[in-house]
C-alpha cells in the first residue's frame, strides 16, 4: 500500500515495471523492493536450502532474502538486491531459486524434509553406491543450488576503471560522514566522500528527527549544498567502497548507469575505482539485526529500521497491522514512525521488563515473540510473557535485536572487532587499518547528535594529522538520547521448531547447537559446519547473533568465541567491472611491428607471439593448405632469397667502458674479445645454472654492443641485466637501453642474398664484403641502417635493420625485389621449418629446464672466466651423463609423421613411465630433405647415434620408428651459411 | 600496495617486479664452498616480520631497490636503491 | 557411529539430538610415540595413514588453531594430476587413485567429484608443450585427452572462442581430475584418525623442540611439553617458523595466494578451466558459487590477504576468457599462505636431526596432494624409508641439482613460480 507519504520518491514520475511478468507502478525514487511492498507485493523470493518463502527483511544491500534477476535475457544480472535496485521505466525483474513459479515452489518439498537436511547432512550420506554420488546425487544437488542464473552467452557490456587521489576518503555519507566531509572541506582538505545510497543523508532519511531544530532534511539539503559548492570535494554517489588494501588504497564500485531504463546512454554500468588516500574514516553506519525465534523468517518480518525506510523515504506500507519486537530503545522510533503514519500497531513487544516506552498502544514488557504464523506469509504472531502466550493478529513484524556497526572495512587487513558490553555489539578495532578512523555508528556512536560530534572531531583530528587547519564550525544539535539494549540473541522455541538466523542458507540455533554437539565448537568450525555466514550477505545479518548462539551453547562468552574474518568485498562487486579491463582483447596489449599493415594486404594469419602479432604465412593464390604455403616459402629460401621481418627479437643497446665486462658475466661464453665489426652467438644461463636465454650481440664500437634476445624472454632478459649491473656490479660503468621498437630488422636469407642486398644497399655487396659474423653501418637507399651476417636459416642470411619509421617502405621494397629473383616474404611456419632443419633451438627446446650440456652446448662455457648460472650449473645433478640430450630424429618405419610432444620408448620396451627414454621438442616436415625432421631429448643419446627409436604420442595415436641423428638435418658442415 | 621508488616516489606496486630476498646483493664467489651457494640460491629465513627484499621498477625507472617490509603487516618501512646500499657495502668491507 | 542414509533417517526422526561427535577434545598427554606438528589436510592424513596402514596409535595431532584451518580451508578445491617430471608424476597419480576412494575409506562424503579438467592452449609451442605432459600422464597409467577447439566448444561453449586476445587452440581434458569439498577432507580424515585413537589436539602451538645430541625428544606446547620418539613437521603457510625451532633454515618462501568466490548460481561451469595465458583458473562449487583463482601476489608474505593488482589482474583473465560470467559477483577473496620451494615441488624427507621429518613446500598445489602426502609421510615417519611413489620430494635436491621438479620450467630459484 501506498502512504501519502515518501521523502524521496517522486509521484510526478510514475514508472512502469514487472515482476515475475506481473506489470505494476512505482514512482521515480522507489526500489524494486519498495514499489514491489507499494504493491502488497510480499513474497519476494525463496531461501536456499527449505525453499521457504520469503520478503524483504532489509532496506539496503545487506539483503539476504529478496534477490532477483533483472532483465531476463541475454546479458542479464542475477542476484541483484532489490533493496538496493533503483526502479526505472520497463525494469523486468524475475524472482530466482524456485519452479515452477514464486508462489508453487517444487523444491519447498525439502522444507518437509527439514529434520533429515540439518547441519552437514551431505558429509554422511551419498556415498552409496559409490558410483551414484557422480550420476545421481550430484546433479540433483547442483540443478537445485544456486540462486539466479547467468545467462549463458555474453553481451558486450561496458564496464570501466578509474583511480581517484585524494587527502581524505570519507566512506559513508550518513550524519557523522557528512559532518567529517564538512569539517575536511571547509579545512581545504582534498575529500571524496563516498556513500552507497543514490543520495546522502544515511539514517536521516529514513528516520525522523531534527538537527538545529529543523526537519533533519533541511539540514542534510543545506549541507549537501555546501559540500557540492566545494571544488575540493568530490562527492560519489551510489559508490560502495569495497575493500580496504595496503598503503591506503580502496577499491569501490559505481554503479552508474544501469539504473537507468534503456542500459546506459554512453554511460558505462558500472566503474571500478582505485581510490589512494592519505587518510580515511570510516562513517559506515551499523546495521540493524534481527532476534531468532520460532518461525521469525516469513515475509513480512523485517528490521525496524528498514521499517521505517519503507514508510518514510519510499511511503511503501508492507501490510496493514503491525507489530514491533525489540530489545533496545531504538525500536521505539519505529513505534513513532508508524503512529505518524497512521498505521495500526497491534503491539509492541519488549523483552525488556525495565523498558522505558510509552504509548496509546499495546505494550508488552519483558515479553517475547516466541512464534509466528501465516500461510507463506505473516498473518499472526505468538507473544510469551509471564503470564503465558498471546495469538495476535499481524501481518508485519518489525524486529530490533540491536545494531551491528559496519566494521568490515576494517577488517580487511585481518583487524579482530573488539566486543563492547555498552552497545553489544563488536566496534572495529583501533588502527586495524593504517590511516582509518572510525566514526559515527561505525564506531558505536548510536544517536545523531553523537554521530554528528563523532564525525566533526574524527575529521579535525585526521585535518591536523595532515597539516592543515580546520575552519569554525558549530556542532548542530540533534536529538542525543542514550542507545539503551539488553542482550537478546534468541527466543527458546519449542521442539520441532525453527529459529533462522542465518536467512539465505537457511541456518538455524539448531543447526548451530548440533553443530557443537558434534565437536564443531570453534567459530571457524561452526560457520563451516552449518554454512552460517557464507551466503550473499556474507553474514551481515546474522554473524553476531550466530556467534552469540554459539557462546551461549559452548558456555563461552562472546569475546571469547571470537569472530570469523570478514573479507573483501563488501559487497559483492561484478566481475565485469572490476575486470573490465580485460574485456575484448584488453587482456593484454597488442604489439603490431612496422610492417603489419603489409601482413594483412598479404592475407598473411596472424599469431600471437608473446605480445606482439607476427604472420604465420602469406598465401598465394592456389595454396589451400598452410603447409603448401610453408613449403613454397622454405625452398624460396633455400633456392633462391627470402625476406622475413624479425624485429619482434629483443633488442638492448648496451652502452659504456664495462660494457664487455658485464657481457662476459652473463653470457658463458666470451664477448670481451670480439672485434668491433663483429657478432656472436651466446648463451645466457638463470643463477640456477639453465639455459635462459640465447641471441647474437654485435660490438658496434669499444664501448657499445647490442644484444638481441628471443621475442619470449625480450624484457625478462632487460631486467637480469639491470640486476647484475645495479644489484651485483655497480662499479660497473655501463647502461642498457632497451630498443626493440626502434628499429624494424628483415631476414634476407638464401643463396640470393647478396643480390637482393645489393639491389637496396647504396654501395652494393662484393663477395668478400661481410664475412659470416660480421656486422657494420650501412646506407639503404639514402637511410642509414646496419647490417649484420647471421642467419637463423643456415643460409648465406644477413639482418637488415632500419629505423622502424622506414619498415614498411623498406619491406615493400624487399618483397618485391625478392619476387623479382624468385623468391619470396617467408612467414613463422617457413622460419621455425628453417631452424628445425639446421637443429637450431628456441624456446621449444630451451623449456627452462635444459642445461647448455643437454644441449650439446658445452663448449660455449668459457673456462676462463666466471658467469652467471656457471657454478650451479657445475652441480653434480646438471652435470649427470643420464640426463637427456638434444638429438635429431627421422622416421625410418611405415609411419612417416613425428609429433612434437611425443615420448622415446626403446623398440622392445613397454610403454611407461618408469622405460621413458626422452620427448619430442619440435618437428617440422622438411621439404628440402622431403621428410619430417624432428629435434627430441634422449637419455645417453652420444652412445644412441644412429640407433632406432620409438616414438609414441597417445593423444594423436600415432607410433613410429626412428632413427637417432644429429640435430642438424641440412647442410651438416655450415657451407652455405658461410658461402 | 604502494611502494616508494628512491628515483620516482611513491608508484603502485602493479609497476614492480619482485624478485626477492635481499641476500641477492651478496652473490659468493664462484669456487665457494656449495653450502654457501646453496644458502645463496634456496635457503632462505623467511621471517614472519621484517625482512628486506629486492624489487625492481619494471615499468618505471628500472631502478633495482632494497625495500625493508614487514611480511606479516605489509608495512613498508624503508625503500633504498640497491646501488647505494651496494656501494655502502663496498665501502665498509 | 557410522555415517549413513539410514543414521540420518534415524537421527532426524529423532530430533537429532543423538549425533556423535567426530572426534573428541583430549588433553594432551605427556609423551607420544610419533607427534605431528600441524593438524591441516596434510597432518590429519598422515595421523590417519599413521594409524590405518602402520597400526600405530600413540600420536598426537597439535594444532595452534582449529583443525583444518591451514590451505585446507581455503583453497580453490582442484583435484587433477597432470604433472609429468618423475617424482610429482607417480605421486599425484596416486594421491587421485586415493581421492576415487576416499568417501567410502573415510565413511566421510567428501564430494570428490570428477569434473573433468580443460587446460586449454594458445599457441602451436604450448600444444606441444602440453602434449608431452598429457602423453607423460597416460605413459603412467592416468587419462589425458586432447581437443580441438571444436571438441573445447562441446565441452565449454561459454568460452571466448570469437574475439579473444589469446584464442583457444585447443585443451588437455583429464576427465579423473575434478573437485572435492575441502573443509571436509580435513574433517573426514580428523574423524578417522580419531576413531583409531590419535589425539587431535587443538589450539595446541609448538613454541620449542627438544633436541639432544642430535636427536629430537619432544616439543614445547601452549599446553605444556610433551615428550616424543619422532616429530613430523606438517605446518605448510609457517615451515620456515616451525624448522627454525630445530635450528633449521628451509628452501621454503612464503607468499600469497588468492581465491575468490562468486555468488551462488545455476550451473553454468561444469568441468574445471584453466586459462593457459593468464593464471586463471575456475569451477563451480556444488553450492553454485564460482570458485577461481590466479597468480600468487608475488612478494613474500603471511598476512593472509590479497592486494588489489592481483584480483583485477584475476578478473580481467575471467573477461578475456569466459565474459559470460561478468554478471557473476565476486563475494569473498582471501589469501593463503603458500610454502614456495625453488622449483615449484614440495619436500618429504627427514632431516638431519633424528627422530626429525619435514613435510612442506606444496606451493600452490597442496589441497590435491593431501591423500598422497599423507601416505607417503606416514610411511616414511613409519618405516624410515620413502615410499616409493613419494621419494623424489628430498631436501638435498637444490644442493645436489638431482631430481629437481620443475613442471612450468621457470627455474629452481626462489620467486619463479
Amino acid at each position: 500500500m501506498r502512504l501519502d507519504r515518501g521523502r524521496l520518491i517522486n509521484r510526478a514520475r510514475p514508472l512502469r515495471f514487472t515482476f515475475d511478468g506481473v506489470s505494476m507502478t512505482g514512482y521515480a525514487g522507489d526500489t524494486l523492493a519498495s514499489a514491489l511492498l507499494a504493491n502488497d507485493i510480499r513474497l519476494l523470493g525463496r531461501s536456499f536450502k527449505y525453499h521457504r518463502p520469503r520478503g524483504v527483511m532489509t532496506a539496503g544491500s545487506e539483503e539476504p532474502n529478496a534477490l532477483v534477476t533483472v532483465s531476463p535475457g541475454q546479458g542479464q544480472e542475477p542476484n541483484v538486491r532489490a533493496t538496493l535496485l533503483e526502479l526505472y521505466d520497463g525494469l523486468k525483474a524475475e524472482s530466482q531459486n524456485r519452479w515452477p513459479s514464486l508462489n508453487w515452489d517444487l523444491l519447498a518439498i525439502n522444507d518437509f524434509a527439514s529434520p533429515f537436511l540439518g547441519a552437514g547432512f551431505y558429509y554422511k550420506t551419498f556415498m552409496w553406491p559409490k558410483a551414484f554420488w557422480e550420476k545421481l546425487y550430484e546433479p540433483l544437488i547442483r540443478r537445485a543450488a544456486g540462486l539466479g542464473a547467468l545467462h549463458g552467452t555474453s553481451k558486450d557490456k561496458s564496464y570501466e576503471k578509474a583511480n581517484a587521489f585524494c587527502d581524505l576518503l570519507v566512506i559513508g555519507g550518513g550524519p557523522s560522514g557528512v559532518m567529517a566531509a564538512l569539517e575536511a572541506g571547509r579545512a581545504g582538505l582534498d575529500v571524496i566522500l563516498a556513500d552507497e545510497d543514490v543520495t546522502l543523508g544515511g539514517r536521516l532519511l529514513s528516520d525522523e528527527g531534527e538537527i538545529d531544530s529543523s526537519p533533519a532534511m533541511q539540514w542534510l539539503e543545506t549541507v549537501k549544498a555546501e559540500l557540492n559548492a566545494m571544488e575540493n570535494v568530490r562527492i560519489f554517489n551510489r559508490t560502495t567502497v569495497t575493500g580496504a588494501y595496503d598503503n591506503g588504497t580502496y577499491g569501490a564500485l559505481e554503479r552508474v548507469g544501469n539504473h537507468l531504463a534503456d542500459g546506459p546512454k554512453g554511460l558505462v554500468r558500472e566503474c571500478f575505482w582505485r581510490i589512494v588516500s592519505k587518510r580515511t574514516i570510516l562513517a559506515s553506519g551499523a546495521l540493524e539485526r534481527i532476534i531468532a525465534f520460532a518461525n521469525n523468517d516469513r515475509p513480512g518480518i523485517m528490521t525496524a529500521g528498514a521499517l521505517r525506510s519503507y514508510i518514510n523515504r519510499y511511503g511503501a506500507a508492507p501490510g496493514r497491522s503491525y507489530a514491533i519486537f525489540g530489545n533496545n530503545d531504538s525500536a521505539f522510533e519505529t513505534a513513532r514512525c508508524l503512529q505518524s503514519a497512521g498505521l495500526h500497531i497491534a503491539a509492541y513487544v519488549d523483552s525488556r521488563s525495565d523498558s522505558t516506552l510509552q504509548g496509546d498502544f499495546p505494550i508488552f514488557r519483558g515479553a517475547v515473540v516466541s512464534n509466528t504464523a501465516g500461510r507463506g506469509d505473516l498473518q499472526s504472531i505468538t507473544l510469551r510473557h509471564i503470564g503465558g502466550e498471546d495469538k495476535i493478529s499481524s501481518d508485519v513484524l518489525a524486529v530490533s535485536g540491536g545494531w551491528n556497526p559496519t566494521v568490515h572495512l576494517s577488517c580487511h587487513m585481518n583487524g579482530r572487532p573488539q566486543w563492547d558490553e555498552t552497545t553489544q555489539s563488536f566496534l572495529p578495532q583501533s588502527g586495524a587499518i593504517p590511516g582509518m578512523v572510525y566514526a559515527g555508528a561505525a564506531a558505536g556512536h548510536m544517536s545523531t547528535a553523537a554521530c554528528l560530534r563523532s564525525g566533526s572531531e574524527i575529521a579535525r583530528k585526521v585535518i591536523s594529522d595532515l597539516g592543515a587547519k580546520a575552519a569554525s564550525l558549530t556542532l548542530p544539535q540533534a536529538e542525543d538520547t542514550p542507545y539503551a539494549i539488553k542482550p537478546l540473541w534468541s527466543v527458546n522455541t519449542r521442539k520441532g521448531m525453527r529459529a533462522w538466523v542465518d536467512f539465505q542458507n537457511d541456518v538455524t540455533v539448531k543447526d548451530i547447537e548440533q553443530s557443537v554437539l558434534e565437536n564443531y565448537r570453534s567459530v571457524e568450525h561452526m560457520k563451516r559446519y552449518t554454512t552460517q555466514g557464507m551466503a550473499t550477505d556474507q553474514g551481515k545479518n546474522s554473524n553476531v547473533t550466530a556467534l552469540a548462539v554459539l557462546a551461549d551453547v559452548t558456555g563461552r562468552g562472546i569475546p571469547e568465541t571470537g569472530t570469523t574474518t570478514y573479507r573483501p568485498p563488501f559487497s559483492p562487486v561484478s566481475i565485469a567491472a572490476m575486470g573490465s579491463e580485460g574485456q575484448g582483447k584488453g587482456f593484454a596489449p597488442e604489439r603490431f611491428g612496422s610492417t603489419h599493415q603489409i601482413m594483412l594486404e598479404r592475407g598473411a594469419p596472424l599469431i600471437e607471439a608473446g605480445l606482439w602479432y607476427r604472420p604465420s604465412y602469406f598465401p598465394q593464390a592456389g595454396e589451400k593448405t598452410w603447409r603448401q604455403s610453408c613449403d613454397r616459402e622454405v625452398l624460396a629460401v633455400r633456392h633462391h632469397v627470402g625476406v622475413c621481418d624479425v624485429s619482434t627479437l629483443g633488442k638492448i643497446d648496451i652502452k659504456g667502458p664495462d660494457a664487455a665486462k658485464l657481457l662476459d658475466f652473463v653470457y658463458t661464453n666470451t664477448f670481451s674479445t670480439l672485434p668491433i665489426g663483429r657478432v656472436k652467438y651466446g648463451l645466457m644461463l638463470r643463477e640456477d645454472g639453465y639455459v635462459m636465454d640465447d641471441g647474437t650481440t654485435a660490438r658496434l664500437s669499444e664501448t657499445h654492443y647490442l644484444m638481441t634476445t628471443t621475442t619470449a624472454a625480450a624484457s625478462q632478459v632487460m631486467g637480469h641485466l639491470e640486476f647484475v649491473h645495479q644489484c651485483l656490479h655497480p662499479e660497473w660503468d655501463v647502461s642498457f637501453n632497451s630498443v626493440t621498437e626502434h628499429w624494424t630488422q628483415f631476414a634476407i636469407a638464401g643463396p640470393k642474398a647478396r643480390q637482393l642486398l645489393s639491389a637496396v644497399l647504396d654501395h652494393p655487396l662484393k663477395d668478400a664484403d661481410w664475412a659470416f659474423m660480421s656486422c657494420g653501418a650501412v646506407s639503404i637507399l639514402g637511410v642509414k641502417g646496419r647490417l649484420f651476417r647471421i642467419s637463423f636459416s643456415g643460409e648465406l642470411g644477413f639482418e637488415l635493420a632500419v629505423p622502424s619509421r622506414f619498415g614498411d617502405s623498406l619491406f615493400r621494397i624487399l618483397i618485391t625485389k625478392a619476387e623479382e629473383l624468385g623468391g619470396c616474404v617467408y612467414g613463422l611456419e617457413a622460419l621455425n621449418v628453417l631452424r628445425v632443419e639446421k637443429g637450431f633451438i628456441t624456446h621449444a627446446e630451451i623449456d627452462g629446464r635444459v642445461t647448455v650440456m643437454d644441449l650439446g652446448l658445452q663448449r660455449m662455457v668459457s673456462q676462463k672466466k666466471d658467469c652467471i648460472g656457471k657454478t650451479a650449473s657445475e652441480r653434480p645433478g646438471l652435470m649427470d651423463c643420464e640426463r637427456p640430450r638434444l638429438i635429431g630424429l627421422k622416421t625410418v618405419g611405415a609411419v612417416k609423421q613425428l609429433t612434437a610432444g611425443a615420448h622415446l620408448f626403446n623398440e622392445k620396451d613397454p610403454v611407461q613411465s618408469a622405460y621413458d627414454q626422452g620427448f619430442i621438442t619440435s618437428v617440422a616436415y622438411s621439404p628440402v630433405l622431403e621428410r619430417y625432421h624432428g629435434l627430441a631429448f634422449l637419455k645417453n643419446a652420444e652412445e644412441r647415434m644412429g640407433e632406432k627409436i620409438r616414438m609414441v604420442d597417445h593423444l594423436r595415436d600415432i607410433e613410429a620408428l626412428c632413427e637417432i641423428i644429429p640435430p642438424v638435418a641440412v647442410d651438416p658442415k655450415g657451407e652455405r651459411i658461410r658461402a | 600496495m604502494r611502494v616508494i621508488c628512491p628515483k620516482c616516489g611513491e608508484r603502485d606496486l602493479k609497476e614492480f617486479y619482485y624478485q626477492g630476498d635481499v641476500l641477492a646483493l651478496g652473490r659468493p664467489d664462484p669456487d665457494a664452498d656449495e653450502t654457501l651457494w646453496n644458502d645463496y640460491l634456496h635457503n632462505r629465513d623467511n621471517p614472519s616480520g621484517v625482512r628486506e627484499d629486492l624489487w625492481y621498477h619494471e615499468a618505471g625507472c628500472s631502478a633495482w631497490i632494497v625495500v625493508t617490509r614487514n611480511t606479516a603487516t605489509h608495512e613498508i618501512l624503508k625503500t633504498e636503491l640497491a646501488t647505494s646500499r651496494k656501494t655502502a657495502e663496498e665501502g665498509n668491507a | 557411529m557410522k555415517f549413513s542414509g539410514f543414521e540420518l533417517l534415524k537421527q532426524g526422526l529423532t530430533g537429532n539430538t543423538g549425533w556423535a561427535p567426530h572426534w573428541r577434545r583430549p588433553k594432551p598427554k605427556g609423551a607420544y610415540d610419533i607427534v605431528i606438528i600441524g593438524g591441516g589436510g596434510h597432518g590429519l592424513a598422515t595421523a590417519y595413514y599413521l594409524a590405518k596402514n602402520h597400526g600405530l596409535q600413540n600420536i598426537a595431532v597439535l594444532e595452534k588453531g582449529y583443525l583444518g584451518g591451514g590451505n585446507i580451508g581455503r583453497n580453490t578445491t582442484i583435484v587433477r594430476s597432470n604433472y609429468m617430471m618423475p617424482g610429482n608424476s607417480e605421486f599425484y597419480s596416486h594421491s587421485l587413485k586415493l581421492w576415487e576412494g576416499m568417501e567410502q575409506d573415510l565413511n566421510f562424503n567428501t564430494m570428490m567429484s570428477q569434473r573433468g579438467q580443460i587446460v586449454l592452449f594458445h599457441s602451436d609451442g604450448q600444444r606441444d608443450a602440453a602434449v608431452r605432459r598429457a602423453n607423460a600422464m597416460i605413459n603412467r597409467g592416468d587419462d589425458a585427452e586432447i581437443l580441438t577447439t571444436a571438441e573445447v566448444r562441446k565441452h565449454a561453449p561459454y568460452l571466448n572462442f570469437d574475439s579473444a586476445r589469446f584464442p583457444i587452440y585447443g585443451g588437455i581434458l583429464q576427465r579423473r581430475a575434478g573437485t572435492a569439498r575441502h573443509d571436509a577432507v580435513a574433517w573426514g580424515y580428523a574423524r578417522g584418525a580419531d576413531l583409531r585413537g590419535v589425539d587431535l589436539i587443538q589450539n595446541c602451538e609448538v613454541t620449542g623442540m627438544d633436541i639432544e645430541n642430535g636427536r629430537v625428544q619432544g616439543v614445547q606446547t601452549t599446553q605444556g611439553p610433551i615428550k616424543a620418539k619422532k616429530v613430523a613437521m606438517v605446518t605448510a603457510g609457517r615451515s620456515s617458523q616451525v624448522a627454525a625451532l630445530a635450528g633449521m633454515r628451509l628452501p621454503i618462501e612464503s607468499h600469497i595466494l588468492q581465491a575468490f568466490v562468486s555468488e551462488g548460481l545455476k550451473p553454468v561451469i561444469h568441468h574445471v578451466i584453466s586459462f593457459g595465458m593468464g593464471h586463471f583458473y575456475i569451477s563451480q562449487s556444488d553450492k553454485g558459487g564460482l570458485v577461481f583463482g590466479g597468480n600468487l601476489d608475488y612478494y613474500a608474505s603471511y598476512a593472509a590477504r590479497g592486494n588489489l593488482a592481483m584480483k583485477e589482474h584475476v578478473m580481467e583473465a575471467a573477461m578475456a576468457l569466459m565474459p559470460i560470467i561478468g554478471q557473476a559477483k565476486v563475494l569473498r577473496s582471501w589469501g593463503g599462505i603458500m610454502d614456495m620451494s625453488p622449483d615449484g615441488s614440495p619436500i618429504i624427507d627427514k632431516t638431519h636431526i633424528e627422530g626429525l621429518y619435514l613435510n612442506c613446500g606444496w606451493c600452490y598445489g597442496g589441497f590435491k596432494a593431501v591423500p598422497a602426502s599423507g601416505y607417503g609421510f606416514a610411511h616414511l615417519i613409519a618405516t624410515d624409508n620413502h615410499h616409493p611413489t613419494a621419494s623424489g620430494f628430498r631436501l638435498d635436491r637444490f644442493r645436489t641439482g638431482y631430481g629437481l621438479m620443475d613442471e612450468e620450467g621457470t627455474g629452481s630459484q626462489h620467486n619463479l613460480h
